[in-house]
Parts: structure tokens; C-alpha cells; sequence
């Protein structure tokens, strides 16, 4: 059972939990495969997407999610909010809650926004994404695609490429999957490598040949043109060349490798379209994981509260 | 459940289970005239077992194959928000269309009527079945909604203040129906 | 007026003795210091298993006034200071305006006498501004009471105006205290570059912004010949660096604050604003290296860099928060809990790097506990406890990563020019 009120980051969660919410997303995916798309188990409870960055990806997802569980959903981004008026993060929350909010969903360009919310609200607080710090519904998505595809966790090899230091998705990951007993390598330029992530306990690589040598699953992460600006590479074809996935390097890991990503892809940098759109792709799959996931998130955090 | 109940009585034994099914499986084919358009829904968890065993007596009594579905109620229960822990969630498959067909839904007791109430909301998300029939293995009384068992194992008025324990050995390894009470 | 100490242990750091003595104190001076006085209608302070020392004083404050005053003004920060042990506090000019010019230093030692608990000794800009640009009239800002210059709260980042605004202090004799921080380095960053950072996904300021700037000054203050203080040294590559500078003979001081000396980058963990501070929280290695650093005497000065802030600017996400700690009022209590309790640093020690020491480097005739000196006197007493709680700060800021920690030794009297500015009430 889940003891928690909130999922601020899988770093603090536990093998069983992680596991109840994998296997309740099992259920969950059975509903979002029907012809009707409902129950009614949210009835009459409120969720409030709290955007504070531009998502429509994630944004959806929960939003689907909801409203396949019967809640009520406010959408709440930045820009048609106060936030533009200058109101703090707690006075917008207080006025919210002021409202009736049951889940809090929250999606935030700063880390900690998540850990503060749930600090100040009696509600539930999801994060969907906070600075640098972790995105858990992300990676408990792709922990549930690859357990769905390739069985189990344990034992796996997995390969997180690319922009390390800025990727929230890439601390999701390496948390759950080590976890869950996987072995996590990440790799990317030295720039983008934080200090002391080897202390998570995955390996780590620059050479992404290396990292790529029998793995199981490779997720590439996005990368982003105002990282070079920032000086942190030199140029994309530099990038492209050193990091990229392709045909050649995809190759280096195992025949049956599944290859993931958290989107928006940039075809052709981090990843080549071959790749992208090849039967080792699971890439579409992730999105349909993401609501049942999600799903499996609010049904398992709503009931926590009362006693 | 609190503690120190304990067993007062046992109502069937691995016979009388066997016994009382085998009847139920006459009745449905009776009643429908056949087995056509027939489908069997366990509820999770002694319903499906129970399904599965209606469905091998009657193909022995008809040589006729009856589709088996399994149902998890859990996010149709009309208390699943007041709970301090959400029930884990069980497996749903329901591997036909229930359109048009007969569909007969199973559980092991029927107490209050709520999961059966829960049963037949989630079966209608599902499709539009023509009719939605109940066996159960025990009805124990104490009904809080408009709802009855077509088919009925032994019927057994209880105190509320009892447990109706069914075991099968699918899931618990043993096979009896047993009240528990205090003292 | 007559006040008469009786029955504590004296510290004298001036001459580096410890000794039981009444001390009796007339008007605004020490008059007698010797064994069972007995003065008629002075008032009587029994203090007897309790320290008394030359009242303390803060190196590195911030008042916020004028400019702040919702976060801290002279008289809340003064009053903070006299619960804290201090008599006497020397405050940075990063208020607004900024303290570049006579008229504010005179401002501000205006309000500090009117509305003042303790002692203030403003220090000056070192730039118009604190841009870092022009210098600022330091002649000037000197003559009307300031102690020192300084652009704290930013780092003089162009080496060309360091190292004339050293020539110039250094012709005027004035000490120039330089907050160490390469900005372009630290850009954004909220917390130490390192395993908490990544964890967090807070951006880092790596122990290199601090000291690539610590490196430029000591060279900037041998070739010129300035009295260079450094301010919060964090990291032990920074100490190392002042360590080899002194061997050399470089006429260079630092000071550490207690949170660098106690606290690591792992407090940010669950994102308490109250941690974010400037220079951050560094890591073990780090604060041992600080230690090591305030017991070899690497380290001079303990002085609190302390920070307040209003509360609201404080409850908001973490990389939108200020950087700051409250600290005075929290000074002693660390001090004795770590550093003297564990035996880092002899209670005679510890009283030098927080009288004598930062007197002597602001050139001020304080820290002394003699007959005929000013009547500041700090009794604290070393086996009292008390928890840190945040709703009793007599600061406006209230912002501190100590809140519900247990601190041996508690000011409990505080003297400043013969009257009584604080009395422990229980």
C-alpha cells in the first residue's frame, strides 16, 4: 500500500511501492484500451493541473487521466493565471485551495517547487516535472513500457543518453530503474554530466559506444539549443555526431533493445528518424503508458489522506 | 476483521460446494433455455473460480463452451474515495464483446448488494448486455439496495455482526464455507 | 551610574589570560578590575560560573537600512546583536542607497545612535554602487565613520578595479574585505556545486567561483600592499590559499561564519530556503578544512554574515529565494556548541576571533577588558541550552536553517557603553 500523500520523486519511494503502482497501471491500461473510456471512481473529487511551464504533453496526459477516473479538472497554466501578476507560488496555492482541490498537479520550471506546494497545501501533490529535480509519473511510465515489454526489471541493462545535468527525466529514471534492480549507465558530454551522479550508483560514460554496449533499453534524452548558447557544447552536429542515436551505434546494444525517449524529439540530432520510427521503438507506446500510469497515480494517492 | 473471531459453524463442505454449483449450473441452462448467448463474469477474486467452475459443469451437462470473463470492481465502489488505503487493484478481462449477450454475473456471497451494484455500473461501460442475471454460493441476507440472487447456493441468515468466509482452493487451498463470529 | 559584575571568570584575549575578578564598571568605562569589590549604590550583577568578556563584536552584519527596513532595520538589528552577545557590529553598505557616500555612513550612524542597542561601524563601498566600476570617494566615507570598504553581497569582479581600489585603501590605511565570487562561474546557481546539487537539481556554485577570486586578491594584495580581509570563506581550497599567503607574510585576514563552519550542502536536501546563503553550503571536506582553518589561525575572525529577510521573500521557491542566514542571534551558541565544546578551539580563542581579532582589523579600540576601556562586556554563560527557535528572534529575519537545534552557551548579559543592552530573561 501507498502511505504517502504525494509523489514529489521516486527517489524516496520503495521497490514495493513502485511495484503496487506498476501493477495497478496494469489495470488502468486494461480501462484506457475500452471502447468507453470511464469509471467512476473520482467522482466528485477536483484536480488541478498547475502549469507553470508550457506541457501539452504531460498536461493531456493527466488531464486524460482524470477524466477517465471521473474527476473534475481545473487547468491552470502561467500564463492565464495570476502568476503573471506577480503572485507568489503560496498565495496562489492558498487561493486554489481556498476553491477545493483534492490533487494538486503541478509542473514547474524550478526544482522544489513540488516539495514547497506539498508543504503548504493540504491537498495531494503530484509533481509533474520540477526544474532539474525529477519528473516520477515519467519515470514510472517508462519502468511500466519496458517491464510491459520486456517482462521484468530485474537485471536489465539500461542506457540514459544525452543532457544529463539538466534532465529531470534522467533522475526519474536512474532512481526507479536502480530501484527496481536494473543497472544504470547515463552518458553524455562531460559538460552535461552532474558531479557526483556515479555516487546514485550508475556508471558513467562520455563514450557513448560503451554505454550503449548490450543494453537493454536506451532512452535518449532531448537536447537543447540554449544549452549551446550557454556554452555547454559546441554545436548540434558536434552533438549529433558524438551522441546521436543511429543505425550504426543502435547496433552496439542488444538485437532487442528497446529505444525510448520522453519527447519532443529533435529528429536527427539526439536521435535519427530511422531510429526514432523503428520497430525497436517504443516511443508511441510510452504515451499511451503515460495515462494509464498516471491513472494508477491519482486512484493510488486520493484514498491515503483520510485516515 | 477484528480479532479473535473464530469459527462457529461450517454451512457446506467441499461436497456440498460441488453440489450446490452443480444445481446452479442446471438452473441457468434451464432458465435460458440453453446456453446461447450465454457469458459467465466472476467477480475478483472467489467469483472467478466460481465462473470457471459453473462454466466446466454446464459444458459437461451441454458439451457447450460458455465464454468466462473476470471482473474487478474496485474503481466502481461507491466508498473507494473514505478508504484510508485504496484496495489493490485486481485484473479485468472480459475477453468478448458483453453486447447483446446474457450475461450472469458471480460472486461467492451477497451481503449488502453494493459490489453487485459496483458489478453491473462497470459491466455497462463495458457494452449493453440484454440481460444481467446473479448466482452466488451463499446469500448471507442484510441487503441494503433493491438487488436479489437469480441463482443461489444456500441461503443462510447470518448476524451482521458475522463473517461469511468462502474457500476455494484456487485461492485459499481448501474448500469450505464457515461462519465466524466472536466469543 | 555604578554597575558592579561580581563573581565571573574573565577572558582577556588582549593578553591572553583568563582570571576570576569583579568587574566594576562607572558610566561609560571599566574602572576597577580585582577581587571582592564592594561598591555602595552600584547595582550588583552576580554572575558567578558565568564568562565575561570584552563584548563581542560582528565583523560582517547586515542592518538593511536604509532601503530594507520590512527585512531589518538599525534598531531591530542592533537589538538582535545585544541578544546575541554583541556590543558592537560592523555593517556592510549594500542598503539602498548603497553606503558609498559620507551622507549615508552619516545616516546610518545617526539612526544608530538614536535607535541603536549596540555599537555600529558602518563600512563603505569599495565602487559607486557596488557596481564594480568607479570607485567610490573612500577618503571621504572614511572620514565620516567608516571602518572598512567593501562591495559585499558582490564581488569587485573587474581585477583592474581591485587592484586600484587597493592602491587607493591601502594609501588611506583602510582594510578592503572582499566577497569572494567569480559571478560568471556561480551564474544562477543556488547551492554547492556537488552529489546534492545533482540530486536536487539545483544549479551549482562550484568551490571554484570562490576561489579563483581568493587567488586574484591575494596577488592583487601583495603587489599593492592593502590590508585584504577575505569575507565567509567556505571552501578548503580557499583556506589553503589564505594559509600559504600568510606563510609568505601577506598582510591578509579571513573570516568564516557559523554556518560555514557547522552546516554541509546535504541541509539543502528537502529545499528549506533558510539554507540558501551565499557563499552556499559546502561539503564536509569543506567545513572540516574551516575548522582546521579557524584552529591553525588561518582563519582570524568569526563574524556572522548576518543576513535577515523578510519572511515572505523567503517563502518562495528556492532559486527565487535571497541568499541570507539571521545569524546573530545564534552566533554564540554555535561557537561554543562546535567549536569550543569540541575542543577545536579554546574558549580564549574562540573570545579572540570575536573581539580582539576584528577590532584590531577594523582599527577600532574595542575588544579590550581593561581598566579604562570601554564598558562592553558580554557574560555568557557556557552550561546553559537552549533551542533555537526562530519565533522568538527579536530580527526581523527569521530565516535560519538552525531553527530546533540545541546550542550550548547563552548570552545572558550584554553591557554596551555601561548600560545594560540585553538580560537574559529565561
Amino acid at each position: 500500500m501507498i502511505n504517502r500523500k504525494n509523489l514529489i520523486g521516486l527517489q524516496h519511494f520503495d521497490p514495493p511501492e513502485i511495484e503496487l503502482i506498476l501493477d495497478t497501471a496494469v489495470a488502468m491500461k486494461e480501462i484506457v484500451s475500452r471502447p468507453i473510456r470511464k469509471v467512476p471512481t473520482l467522482r466528485g473529487r477536483t484536480v488541478m493541473n498547475l502549469f507553470y511551464e508550457p506541457s501539452t504533453r504531460t498536461r493531456t496526459s493527466f488531464e486524460l487521466a482524470a477524466k477517465f477516473l471521473n474527476a473534475d479538472v481545473i487547468n491552470i497554466s502561467s500564463s492565464a493565471s495570476s502568476v503573471v501578476k506577480g503572485e507568489s507560488l503560496k498565495d496562489t496555492v492558498r487561493t486554489l485551495e481556498a476553491m477545493g482541490t483534492d490533487i494538486v498537479i503541478i509542473r514547474h520550471p524550478m526544482a522544489g517547487a513540488a516539495n514547497l506546494l506539498a508543504g503548504w497545501t493540504g491537498a495531494a501533490v503530484i509533481n509533474a516535472g520540477d526544474g532539474a529535480h525529477e519528473h516520477p509519473t515519467q519515470g514510472l511510465l517508462d519502468m511500466f513500457t519496458v517491464r510491459e515489454k520486456k517482462g521484468a526489471l530485474e537485471g536489465l541493462k539500461i542506457a540514459i543518453i544525452g543532457d544529463i545535468l539538466h534532465s529531470r527525466v534522467a533522475r526519474s529514471d536512474i532512481w526507479g530503474f536502480l530501484k527496481m534492480g536494473a543497472r544504470v549507465s547515463v552518458c553524455g558530454p562531460a559538460t552535461m554530466l552532474p558531479i557526483g551522479i556515479e555516487r546514485t550508483g550508475v556508471d558513467v560514460y562520455c563514450n557513448v559506444d560503451k554505454a550503449l554496449e548490450d543494453a537493454d533499453v536506451i532512452i535518449m534524452l532531448r537536447i537543447q539549443l540554449e544549452r549551446q548558447k550557454a556554452g555547454l557544447f559546441p554545436s548540434l552536429r558536434e552533438y549529433a555526431r558524438l551522441f546521436g542515436l543511429n543505425r550504426e551505434r543502435l547496433s552496439l546494444a542488444k538485437k532487442d533493445a528497446l529505444v525510448m525517449h520522453p519527447g519532443p524529439m529533435n529528429k536527427g540530432v539526439e536521435i535519427s528518424g530511422e531510429v526514432a520510427d523503428s520497430l525497436q521503438s517504443v516511443i508511441n507506446e510510452q504515451v499511451t503508458n503515460g495515462v494509464a500510469v498516471r491513472m494508477a497515480v491519482l486512484y493510488l494517492l486520493i484514498g491515503g489522506g483520510d485516515a | 476483521m477484528p480479532e479473535k473471531m473464530r469459527q462457529k459453524a461450517q454451512i457446506l463442505d467441499k461436497e456440498g460446494i460441488r453440489r450446490a454449483l452443480v444445481r446452479i449450473a442446471h438452473e441457468i441452462i434451464e432458465r435460458n433455455k440453453g446456453t446461447e448467448k450465454i457469458a459467465l463474469i466472476g467477480i475478483q477474486r472467489r467469483g472467478v473460480p466460481l465462473a470457471n467452475r459453473l462454466s466446466g459443469y454446464i459444458r459437461e451437462i451441454e458439451n457447450k463452451i460458455i465464454p468466462v470473463g473476470i471482473l474487478d470492481i474496485t474503481l466502481y465502489r461507491d466508498d473507494i474515495t473514505t478508504l484510508a488505503h485504496q484496495p489493490i487493484l485486481r485484473r479485468t478481462e472480459v475477453p468478448f464483446p458483453v453486447k447483446n449477450q446474457k450475461v450472469i454475473l458471480i460472486d461467492d456471497v451477497i451481503y449488502t448488494g453494493r459490489t453487485v451494484r459496483s458489478a453491473m455500473d462497470a459491466i455497462m461501460d463495458l457494452g449493453r448486455p440484454n440481460l444481467i442475471e446473479l448466482a452466488v454460493l451463499v446469500d448471507r441476507g442484510h441487503r441494503e439496495l433493491p438487488i436479489r440472487a437469480d441463482y443461489v447456493g444456500k441461503s443462510t441468515p447470518t448476524s451482521s455482526k458475522e463473517i461469511v468466509e468462502v474457500r476455494l482452493q484456487e485461492t485459499d487451498g481448501q474448500e469450505g464455507v464457515f461462519i465466524l463470529g466472536e466469543g | 551610574m555604578k554597575l558592579l559584575i561580581k563573581g565571573g571568570t574573565l577572558i582577556n584575549p588582549d593578553h591572553k589570560k583568563i582570571f576570576s575578578a569583579d568587574v566594576l564598571i562607572i558610566d561609560q568605562k571599566i574602572a576597577a578590575l580585582d577581587h571582592n569589590l564592594e561598591i555602595d549604590g552600584a547595582v550588583v550583577y552576580d554572575v558567578g560560573g558565568k564568562l565575561v568578556l570584552p563584548g563581542l563584536i560582528d565583523l560582517h552584519a547586515h542592518l538593511r537600512e536604509p532601503g530594507f527596513e520590512d527585512s531589518e532595520t538599525i534598531a531591530t538589528g542592533t537589538m538582535a546583536a545585544a541578544k546575541g552577545g554583541f556590543t558592537s557590529l560592523a555593517c556592510m553598505p549594500n542598503t539602498n542607497p548603497v553606503a558609498d557616500n559620507s551622507s549615508v555612513i552619516a545616516y546610518i550612524l545617526y539612526k544608530a545612535c538614536q535607535e541603536g542597542k549596540v555599537n555600529v561601524f558602518p563600512i563603505g563601498a569599495i565602487t559607486a554602487g557596488s557596481k564594480g566600476e568607479q570607485l567610490a570617494e573612500m577618503a571621504d566615507l572614511k572620514e565620516a565613520g567608516a571602518v572598512a570598504f567593501s562591495d559585499d553581497g558582490r564581488c569587485v569582479s573587474n581585477a583592474a578595479v581591485m587592484y586600484r581600489a587597493m592602491q587607493y585603501a591601502r594609501m588611506i590605511n583602510m582594510p578592503v574585505i572582499d566577497h569572494c565570487e567569480d559571478t560568471r562561474l556561480s551564474a544562477q546557481g543556488a547551492m554547492h556545486e556537488g552529489y546534492y546539487s545533482t540530486l536536487l537539481g539545483l544549479k551549482g556554485i562550484p568551490a571554484a567561483a570562490e576561489e579563483v577570486i581568493v587567488a586574484r586578491d591575494l596577488v592583487l594584495a601583495g603587489e599593492t600592499g592593502c590590508r585584504l580581509h577575505i569575507a565567509h570563506v567556505s571552501t578548503a581550497g580557499s583556506v589553503q590559499l589564505i594559509r600559504q599567503a600568510k606563510t609568505r607574510g601577506l598582510k591578509v585576514t579571513a573570516e568564516a561564519t557559523p554556518h560555514h563552519f557547522t552546516l554541509t550542502d546535504r541541509e539543502v536536501t528537502g529545499y528549506d530556503t533558510g539554507t540558501k546563503v551565499n557563499p552556499p553550503l559546502r561539503t564536509l571536506e569543506d567545513v572540516n578544512a574551516v575548522r582546521q582553518g579557524l584552529r591553525d589561525g588561518t582563519i582570524d575572525v568569526i563574524a556572522t554574515d548576518h543576513a535577515p529577510h523578510a519572511q515572505e521573500k523567503k517563502e518562495v521557491e528556492y532559486d527565487n529565494a535571497p541568499f541570507g542566514i539571521s545569524g546573530l542571534e545564534t552566533a554564540v551558541g554555535l561557537v561554543w556548541t562546535e567549536l569550543v565544546n569540541t575542543e577545536i578551539l579554546s574558549p580564549l580563542e574562540a573570545v579572540e576571533k570575536m573581539t580582539i581579532n576584528p577590532a584590531r582589523i577594523l582599527g577600532i579600540s574595542k575588544g579590550l577588558l581593561a581598566e579604562g576601556a570601554d564598558a562592553d562586556l558580554t557574560v555568557i554563560d557556557p552550561a546553559r541550552t537552549e533551542i533555537v527557535d526562530p519565533a522568538k528572534f527579536v530580527s526581523k529575519g527569521r530565516n535560519t536553517p538552525f531553527a530546533g537545534r540545541t546550542l550550548a552557551g547563552v548570552p545572558v548579559l550584554t553591557i554596551v557603553g555601561g548600560k545594560i543592552a540585553f538580560e537574559y530573561a529565561g
